[in-house]
């Protein structure tokens, strides 16, 4: 099946900014999915609220667009009860880690099949660019003109702590490494984590003066590295990409199969 | 001794289909693009200037935000 063919076309062209790098991930997401041959009955995406979250109106597969922050335990509720289906839910940073930040923690600590994309441009798009919880210290948004005091959490290491059984890092940038990695957590069985990093030129980029899209692009390009690279040792501020874990751990639908297994025992 | 392998034929460019009414002309294609084929134009679109450059590595069509092109090959 052809890319084009899982889009809904109807509403194109999508209501991103000019150069938002949420519609790259949206073409990185379509890529892994026409790599893995999947049919669009076999998918569903559930969103939250957000620039980010809007992604499900765009696909043609099941999508559910629901609360705020709320998305994985839609999410959750979708994967107990139909097993069978691959449950995608992509949200935003604030959407995925400060509104929903405590479902964000109990799916993975549940590990349950789920692929969370956190599609991180550290700030709140949708509402006039407010400072996110991925902001970070000293960088300026509509609510911290005189810079923002908050530091911002390390998806990757809030992931591994909370317990995700994958977890990954990627930019808009590095397309076909961020299809390959998507790709690979849709595969993985238990809860995987993509953080993509991307640019909002609008909002994050304008602020900050960090450029256009393009800049930002290549700020991506700049400031990222891969895992365990000389370039790290060297400059311990830029940012790693690749993925931190992969490992196996009894699944959730799974673990509660086997509940409902003993509780109907002999009936 | 190992046979060196076959080399995989270079793609050759059939096509650039540019979906103008997708495109928003941030120029993340034309600024990546490896051999500076593509141009943001007066009209802030995409338009292929040096379409007889391209070596279809297909980064554009895999970066852009707006799904507006597609690489064909023969």
């Amino acid at each position: 099946m052809a890319v084009k063919d899982y889009l809904r076309e109807r509403f194109f062209p999508h209501m991103w900014c000019p150069g938002c790098g949420h519609g790259t991930v949206l073409n990185g997401l379509l890529r892994a999915v026409e790599k893995l041959g999947m049919s669009k009955n076999e998918m569903v995406m559930v969103s939250g609220i957000g620039c980010s979250s809007r992604i499900s109106g765009y696909v043609d597969f099941h999508t559910l667009h629901t609360l705020h922050g709320r998305a994985l335990a839609f999410a959750t509720g979708v994967k107990l009860s139909k097993p069978e289906l691959t449950v995608l839910v992509p949200m935003g940073d604030g959407d995925a880690l400060a509104i929903g930040g405590n479902h964000f923690i109990h799916a993975a600590r549940r590990n349950i099949d789920i692929t969370a994309l956190v599609m991180n441009n550290r700030i709140y798009g949708m509402t006039g660019g407010q400072f996110s919880p991925m902001s970070g210290y000293g960088t300026s948004a509509t609510t911290a003109p005189y810079s923002n005091i908050d530091h911002s959490f390390d998806v990757v290491e809030l992931s591994k702590a909370a317990g995700a059984t994958f977890v990954a890092r990627t930019t808009a940038y590095h397309v076909q490494n961020m299809a390959d990695i998507i790709r690979k957590a849709i595969l993985h069985e238990g809860f995987s984590v993509v953080e993509v990093l991307t640019q909002c030129p609008t909002y994050f980029g304008r602020k900050n003066r960090m450029g256009g899209a393009v800049e930002m692009v290549k700020w991506l390009k700049d400031n990222t590295t891969p895992i365990g690279s000389k370039a790290k040792q060297e400059n311990p501020e830029l940012i790693e990409r690749g993925v931190f874990v992969q490992k196996e751990l009894p699944e959730y639908c799974n673990e509660y199969n086997k509940v409902i297994e003993r509780a109907t025992k002999g009936r | 001794m190992t046979k060196p392998k076959p080399k995989k034929p270079k793609p050759k460019l059939k096509q650039l289909h540019l979906n103008l009414d997708w495109c928003k002309g941030c120029g993340i294609c034309a600024a990546f693009c490896p051999t500076n084929v593509l141009e943001i134009d007066d009209k802030d679109k995409v338009t292929a200037a040096r379409a007889q450059d391209c070596i279809c590595c297909k980064l554009c069509e895999l970066r852009c935000p707006d799904l507006a092109i597609d690489v064909e090959t023969e």
